[in-house]
């Protein structure tokens, strides 16, 4: 080490330690940013896309789904399961069976962008927890009819 | 005393077990540490903890399945990799993308960048023992998350991109939001120099630590900050420009040793020069559409593409051959922290092991990118 | 004779009970008082969960940790490694007995008090050395062995400064350091003593930016990376307590002891002066820990015999020739 770097290098590096508790000190005093999560939330956008739900037409206030299947084939991860049968008199299928295997889901919304009758949309769920798998197999159209 | 585990070694070696979990591997890398005192003689990286298949799982559906995967091996920088491979099917089957996508694109591919380099900041800060600049710059990345959500609906593992454009159009919120945290980050920067950037003890972890020089970045195939750090200006938005990157004027910051400290300025001064292209992406911004029509059944032609882009860490590569199926025949993936990390056993040797926790750090290494 | 033995039977059981509560007291402000300035330093608000502000969280944690079983590895070298988070406690509880908090409050002023402390402070070295061999685990001995070069090289520079002021009041008795600041604090006389003090201090006490035995990203937790319950938080008791010990001297030896404007509350003023000084001193020592990465080995052993014994020996050199013209 060159001489003459010894007292500099003191000096430097004893200002530069200075500044920066002049910073955190500058944090310190200044207001928190992160929200207490459970008592308080942010509101989420409403782009947010969670799992899939059924959704009803406005108009009619029924389920548009077809049942033609496209969702299901889309899903990379395989985890929709639609079934419906056609009923006597009536000229379309209608749905029996929509369910999401939640714990297989990549939350890519393949299946919203494939639907023909905009039956499905995502969900602004977001505080998704359980003890069992089991409770990740969502029965849609349960879920459909509990909304209301 | 035990005896030697390797016939060759001298008596006083011994190995240390660095990983899979270790606070400073950052996932589940285990780095096999042969050691000399403190000193490491020898690290030896062991992948393959958080090994998924994404390229066998490419070769088992139809291509546009594999869309959600791409977000999924670089979890912090996830947009250039949805880009990557939506602009190979673009090229394999020849679409043309409304301008508007492109420059949404871009827009969000930097920002993701911006925020993959901050999180590597607060990461390798915290390699070096300070704990606080971690949440400093994640208050940052906090505003970005929260911007791309709101257009891409989901924080990190994005699927935002769509063959033939982009999956929703952004808005003037978007915009708006944008140019605030452009205002933001850079007002932020003089307290990150501050902190940490001119801090004497940080200068002395990170200075002529893991000298890495250009010949070995090309022996090893390492792209990236790493090989910008040791002077060479490559970076796949210029040499091989795609999307609309031509039209902006932005810098590729090098350093000239190559060593950590080089690393460490060339990604921050890239979070500079992102701002710069999304902030005359913004004014420049077309009208038109966000979408190509784009057939319903799209089946590739047979024959094979590749198409390398510029992610956060370094060049990603995809290359597909296609059997004239609506699967791809096969899929390869080139993805730069595999080959940045290649360097760690010729860099480290003889490194103390703080320094080598340093000079991993200064890698930028993203585990499941590696593992795939 | 018999009452007078007694006696002092009595009070040293009381002072022993004070001393051994104070321990638990101080680690329990301590640890609230770091995670709370950490929290609000890095802009979140930390503990807010138990009691007001959280202000009861370090006893829960404390009948948590008490609750814990003690796990001891298979391959460890179990007496040792049970011997060693109590031996790290007791060189910290020693120390207070010779700490004046206040004019009369204080156990025992002995006419060595300083040498007294700094002996029985430097055997927590042993304690970390045992600690670490015995939890036969790589990354704890790496943690022992950078503690025990640490503290051993940083103990020259920190008994160096402390003899400049020794030289001044020709006594080691902390009582008698204290007088002799009657004038003037000697943080004034002996800025240079105390700055090397100070940051010798940190080594000391394995605190950021030299907590290398305990470097987390490195070496996981260092010597107490196997220790889980009473034993892992034995460590840290020792750890707040060896932060107040290094604290006090510094107060006594350079800011006056319990020195400052009278206070009307009789005895009790000095001692709160006192406590001021000490916990302004701690809170500075856990800012300092928020702020700065850790040093690397090497450096912090270059920093100590290029810079702090040199600069030590020659801060002697003059007070001495000072001293003696005067």
């Amino acid at each position: 080490m060159k001489n003459n770097g010894y007292f500099k290098e003191l000096f430097v590096g004893a200002k530069s330690l200075l500044v920066g508790l002049g910073v955190t000190f500058k944090a310190f005093t200044q207001p928190i940013v992160t929200v207490q999560y459970p008592r308080e939330k942010l509101e989420i956008t409403p782009n947010y896309r969670g799992h899939i739900e059924l959704v009803r037409d406005p108009e009619t206030g029924e389920c548009p789904c077809i049942v033609c299947g496209m969702c299901a084939r889309t899903c990379p991860c395989g985890c929709i399961t639609v079934k419906g049968e056609k009923k006597e008199g009536e000229k379309r299928k209608s749905l029996t069976v929509f369910q999401l295997d939640f714990t297989k889901c990549s939350l890519c919304g393949l299946c919203v962008e494939s639907c023909p009758k905009a039956a499905i949309d995502f969900s602004q769920d977001y505080n998704i927890a359980g003890f069992t798998r089991e409770e990740f197999h969502y029965d849609l159209i349960k879920r459909l009819e509990e909304r209301g | 005393m035990p005896e030697p585990c390797r016939p060759d070694s001298k008596p006083h070696r011994f190995f240390l077990n660095m990983g899979p979990q270790h606070p400073s591997t950052h996932g589940v890398l285990r780095v096999i540490l042969e050691m000399d005192g403190e000193y490491v003689v020898d690290p030896q990286p062991v992948l393959g903890y958080g090994h998924r298949m994404h390229e066998k799982m490419a070769e088992c559906r139809p291509w546009p399945q594999f869309l959600p995967n791409t977000g999924r091996m670089d979890y912090a920088a996830a947009l250039p990799y949805n880009h990557g491979y939506v602009a190979l099917i673009e090229r394999l089957a020849g679409i043309e993308v409304p301008l508007r996508a492109e420059y949404i694109r871009v827009i969000t591919s930097e920002l993701n960048r911006i925020a993959s380099h901050l999180l590597w900041f607060g990461a390798l800060l915290l390699d070096l023992g300070a704990f606080t600049p971690i949440l400093y710059s994640f208050d940052d990345r906090e505003q970005i998350l929260d911007i791309l959500e709101d257009i891409t609906g989901s924080r990190l593992t994005y699927c935002y991109f769509r063959v033939g454009g982009v999956s929703k159009d952004i808005d003037d919120k978007f915009v708006e939001r944008t140019r605030a945290f452009i205002k933001r980050l850079r007002g932020r920067f003089p307290m990150y120099e501050k902190l940490v950037n001119g801090n004497i003890i940080f200068i002395k972890r990170v200075e002529d630590i893991g000298i890495i020089d250009a010949d070995m970045c090309r022996r090893y195939g390492a792209t990236g900050p790493v090989i910008r750090g040791a002077g060479v200006p490559y970076d796949i938005r210029k040499s091989e420009p795609y999307s609309v990157y031509p039209e902006f004027d932005f810098e590729i910051p090098v350093g000239s040793k190559g060593d950590s400290m080089d690393r460490f300025l060339v990604r921050f001064q890239e979070m500079e020069q992102s701002l710069r292209i999304i902030e005359q992406a913004l004014d420049k911004l077309p009208e038109g559409p966000f979408m190509a029509k784009v057939p319903k059944k799209l089946k590739l032609p047979a024959g094979d593409a590749n198409f390398s882009v510029e992610a956060a860490r370094g060049e990603l590569a995809y290359y597909l051959i296609s059997d004239g199926s609506d699967v791809p025949y096969r899929l390869k993936i080139r993805v730069p922290s595999y080959s940045n990390l290649s360097l760690l056993p010729e860099m480290c040797r003889g490194m103390l092991l703080s320094d080598l926790v340093a000079a991993m750090g200064s890698l930028d290494l993203v585990i499941p990118e590696i593992d795939r | 004779m018999e009452t007078a033995v007694s006696h002092e039977l009595v009070r040293m059981v009381i002072a022993a009970v004070l001393v051994i509560a104070f321990v638990f007291l101080n680690a329990m402000i301590m640890g609230y008082l770091e995670r709370k300035i950490s929290a609000h330093i890095q802009r979140r608000p930390g503990l807010m969960e138990v009691g007001p502000h959280g202000i009861l969280q370090l006893l829960i944690d404390g009948l948590k940790l008490i609750g814990k079983q003690l796990i001891v590895p298979k391959d460890a070298d179990k007496p040792l490694f049970r011997l060693a988070p109590l031996l790290s406690f007791t060189p910290v509880v020693l120390p207070l007995i010779v700490i004046p908090f206040g004019p009369k409050l204080q156990v025992r002023d002995l006419d060595i008090g300083l040498v007294f402390i700094l002996a029985v402070s430097s055997l927590n070295v042993m304690a970390i050395l045992i600690a670490g061999w015995s939890s036969n685990n790589k990354y704890s001995l790496f943690g022992a062995m950078r503690s025990v070069a640490q503290n051993i090289s940083y103990e020259i520079p920190m008994l160096l400064s402390l003899l400049a002021v020794v030289m001044i009041t020709n006594t080691f008795s902390m009582q008698g350091i204290i007088a002799a600041q009657n004038k003037i604090w000697f943080f004034i006389v002996q800025p240079v003593a105390f700055l090397i003090y100070l940051t010798a201090s940190f080594a000391e006490t394995n605190r950021a930016p030299f907590d290398l035995p305990e470097a987390e990203s490195e070496l996981t937790a260092g010597y107490h990376t196997e220790y889980s319950g009473m034993g892992f938080s034995l460590f840290m008791l020792a750890e707040y307590a060896n932060m107040f010990v290094v604290c006090s001297i510094a107060t006594v030896l350079f800011l006056g002891g319990w020195r400052g404007i009278p206070l009307p509350l009789g005895d009790y003023g000095p001692a709160i002066w006192f406590f001021l000084k000490v916990y302004g001193l701690m809170l500075f020592m856990i800012w300092v820990r928020w702020t700065y990465p850790r040093t690397r080995f090497d450096q912090l052993m270059n920093f100590c015999w290029k810079y702090m014994i040199p600069f030590a020996l020659v801060n002697l050199l003059v007070t001495a020739v000072v001293v003696k013209l005067i």
